[in-house]
């Protein structure tokens, strides 16, 4: 848990300092950002292992028709789960980086 | 050198693992089981040289060793095990130009395992128009092994990789990164523990609770070791980041993708295929065309089938003489394998179509779009390809339902499965709706008959929607579900996969239902032709007073005699004595008799109103002695009204859309659940089920 704060904060000084957080489930389409953190609780190992981790880059791609699940792009990945799960993963946004 | 090199065939899903199988050993496949479990084990041979062949073990697609389902289980235990029998010398991991940063993943992780691993890299014939390069010795070093580059498709790199094979000892068994360095004291502290296993070994029997050899997670913890679950968990979390570290650091050197060449060609597709109104209707259009495909494209090969059956009962009478072997072999045997054959063609298309939404890409989509509708019914989006899978046999499809990680959705969506329209209900429904329904055209193109089919499979669906609507509330969930599944990217289905796929599943519902037919076409032969006493021995004698008197023509009273006699057979005294409960469906004996006989299997209905009906007859060489005729000519004794009506023939079609009447399904329930209360359970609900609603259909239709 702390050392993804800890690479948090560094994400945070490496890159530019008005950045938004805000979690997957939120991210508009095409809208990219930076998986910032998660809680390791409520997230499965799993989706770690398909390349969903701290300092990746995520974009997503589709919302489906009723709203849920999402489908996104991270580390050349293509994943699609549900919001619920989105909701655990916090996002920082690229802002004017883009 | 040894002659015969066992080999391990591992990778993710998607990325071609299967065409490689299939272009290293051809057609020379030998599916097996796995002891105690259902899940297939394919291996495969091939000749790396004059001298020396390989066994090539096709495993189950898993992302990772950490096994979350029981795919990946085999996985683990096959790779762990060194007194495994297919223990291999060598691994080869698949990966693919577009996802190698994820592939690699598990290519650690079996590298770490001290296994020589040979890395494929596939679809590299799609390097350039994708702007990949990779510096191949470059990652060779990195890795510290092997790497092939590869196109099963077209069929480039195979001869390489037959080499890289038979050189596996020159290969190094270190693993490529040192993922221990994450917490050294605790997994020096592990390593101690037993010296003669590595401490990536020990990490795994740990963490995953397994056992190798004789020692466990147990023996692990009496020896000090001591660690919660969530310590377990972040320490995973840690390991995999780990490893992500040292690939993405190894990547960044040997591995460039110019962007511009991206042609967005993904995006278009997947804005079509999962958009709101296109998405669907999409889907539903596939989903038609392949029942049409089904019902109209397959009937050719069907009739001629059919007829070759027919005919060869025949000849067998012509040519063999008189007497109790050909009849057995005419009236039993023949008709009784002749009434599944002509099945073929409508299994073969089915699972063609099953093989190429799954080789496009598409299937993935659908679970994307069907989700959150599945999710009211205690399902998710992956239960829609166990339950579109079912409507080919629900043998295969209850084995797909172990990629559903969720223990409560599997059991669900076994349990409901065998409501979906499987290829053995098709044979029954097509002979109905070829009596009861007229040949007529709706809009003057629309099929009435095809369109009864597709209803059938929607009564099925629905039918499996809402009971597990119900056995949802009634489950207990111990475990949280967790819907993380991977889009990959849009393919042109290779044909010999398609094909492969087509053969095996063709072959097992031949072989399977085969045997079981070819055994009860004898016992139903036997039956039917011999009874019990007097009445049955003396059946001219008995007829010939009944008719005393009246103008009765020679072909007249030889059927009273054959109809006489098989009333008083063995069979027609079993079918007899469940008329009772049977009649309130609309059934005679002698559709009593196949509708029992069917709880082996549905498909074998056809076969046995064919063995009932020719052994009836007495007449063989009728031209149009074929089974439809005969049906539709059947009467009620007392009446003279017909068997088969649109009631009677609705309520028939019902009873075998709802009951459960497979034995191997029966098996595979219980080995899958392992529980006999679920398998129980669901035979009997099933069955109370299909008997009430073809009573209702049949009482609202009379």
């Amino acid at each position: 848990m702390f050392e993804f704060l800890f690479y948090c904060l560094l994400l945070q000084c490496e890159l530019n300092l008005n950045k938004v957080n805000t979690t997957l489930d939120l991210l508009k389409r095409n809208e990219k950002g930076v998986i910032a953190d998660f809680d390791m609780h409520k997230v499965p190992l799993k989706l770690l292992e398909m390349g969903c981790l701290p300092g990746n880059a995520v974009e997503l791609l589709e919302v489906a028709p009723l709203g849920d699940p999402i489908y996104f792009c991270i580390n050349d990945t293509h994943l699609s789960i549900r919001k619920e799960l989105a909701r655990e993963i916090v996002v920082s946004l690229e802002g004017d980086l883009k | 050198m040894k002659k015969d090199i066992k080999v391990a065939l591992i990778g993710n899903p998607n990325v071609g693992k299967t065409s490689v199988f299939n272009a290293l050993t051809g057609l020379n496949h030998k599916i097996g089981n796995y002891p105690g479990i259902t899940v297939d084990k394919k291996s495969g041979t091939t000749k790396l040289n004059d001298e020396v062949t390989a066994t090539i073990i096709d495993l189950p697609g898993t992302y990772s060793i950490n096994a979350s389902s029981e795919d990946e289980r085999i996985v683990l235990d096959l790779l762990f095990d060194s007194t495994n029998e297919d223990y291999p010398d060598v691994a080869i991991v698949v990966a693919e130009i577009e996802n190698l940063k994820r592939n690699l993943l598990l290519f650690t992780q079996v590298k770490e395992l001290g296994f020589p691993t040979i890395l494929v890299i596939n679809m590299a014939d799609h390097m350039e128009e994708k702007g990949i390069s990779i510096q191949v010795a470059a990652l060779e070093k990195k890795l510290n092994t092997k790497i092939v580059l590869m196109s099963a498709k077209k069929k480039l790199g195979i001869q390489e990789l037959k080499q890289a094979v038979l050189d596996y000892k020159n290969y190094s068994i270190e693993p490529c990164l040192n993922a221990t360095d994450v917490d050294p004291t605790f997994f020096g502290k592990l390593a101690l523990t037993f010296s003669n296993l590595s401490v990536f070994k020990l990490w795994m029997i740990y963490s995953q609770d397994i056992t190798i050899g004789n020692i466990g997670k147990k023996d692990i913890e009496a020896k000090g070791i001591h660690l919660s679950e969530n310590e377990i968990k972040k320490l995973q979390h840690k390991k995999t980041i780990k490893r992500y570290q040292f690939i993405n650091d190894t990547l960044k050197e040997t591995y460039t993708r110019d962007t511009s060449k991206a042609t967005g060609f993904r995006t278009k597709v997947d804005r079509i295929l999962t958009h709101k109104v296109y998405g669907y209707l999409i889907f539903f259009g596939i989903m038609m065309l392949v029942f049409q495909a089904i019902f109209e494209w397959s009937s050719i090969p069907m009739d001629w089938i059919d007829e070759q059956f027919s005919n060869l009962g025949s000849w067998v009478h012509e040519v063999m003489e008189p007497g109790k072997l050909t009849d057995l072999i005419a009236d039993g045997i023949v008709p009784g394998i002749g009434g599944v054959m002509p099945f073929i063609p409508q299994i073969a298309i089915l699972f063609m179509f099953i093989s190429i939404l799954e080789e496009t890409g598409y299937m993935s989509r659908v679970v994307f779009l069907m989700d959150k509708l599945m999710r009211p019914f205690g399902l998710s989006g992956k239960s829609v390809v166990p339950l579109i899978s079912g409507n080919a046999c629900a043998i295969p499809a209850i084995m797909s339902a172990r990629n559903i990680e969720n223990p409560k959705e599997r059991l669900i969506t076994i349990l409901v499965t065998p409501f979906t329209t499987c290829s053995a209900r098709i044979p029954v429904y097509i002979i109905i709706i070829a009596l009861v329904i007229p040949e007529t055209r709706l809009f003057g193109f629309l099929s009435l008959q095809g369109l009864t089919l597709t209803l059938f499979y929607f009564i099925g669906f629905i039918a499996a929607l809402v009971s597990s609507w119900a056995l949802s509330k009634y489950i207990k969930s111990e475990r949280k579900s967790y819907f993380v599944i991977e889009m990959p990217n849009y393919r042109t289905p290779i044909i010999k996969n398609v094909v492969a796929n087509m053969y095996e599943k063709t072959k097992a519902f031949v072989v399977g239902a085969g045997k079981i037919i070819f055994v009860l076409s004898i016992i139903i032969w036997f039956l039917g032709a011999h009874g019990p006493g007097d009445k049955f021995e003396h059946a001219e004698e008995h007829m010939a007073q009944v008719h005393q008197g009246q103008e009765v023509s020679e072909e007249e009273m030889s059927e009273y005699v054959a109809s006489y006699r098989l009333e008083n057979s063995y069979i027609g005294i079993l079918g007899k004595s469940i008329e009772p409960v049977i009649k309130p469906l609309g059934y005679d004996w002698k559709v009593g008799i196949a509708v029992l006989s069917s709880f082996v299997g549905r498909e074998i209905f056809v076969g046995v109103l064919g063995t009932i009906y020719n052994v009836g007859s007495g007449d063989e060489n009728d031209e149009d002695g074929r089974i439809k005729q005969k049906m539709a000519a059947e009467v009620w004794p007392d009446t003279g009204e017909k068997v088969f009506t649109l009631a009677s023939g609705v309520s028939l079609m019902f009873f075998y859309a709802f009951a459960m009447q497979c034995t191997a399904t029966v098996a595979i329930v219980r080995r899958e659940t392992k529980s006999w209360k679920w398998t129980i359970y669901q035979l009997v609900f099933m069955t109370v089920f299909a008997y009430v609603a073809a009573f209702i259909a049949y009482q609202l239709l009379k």
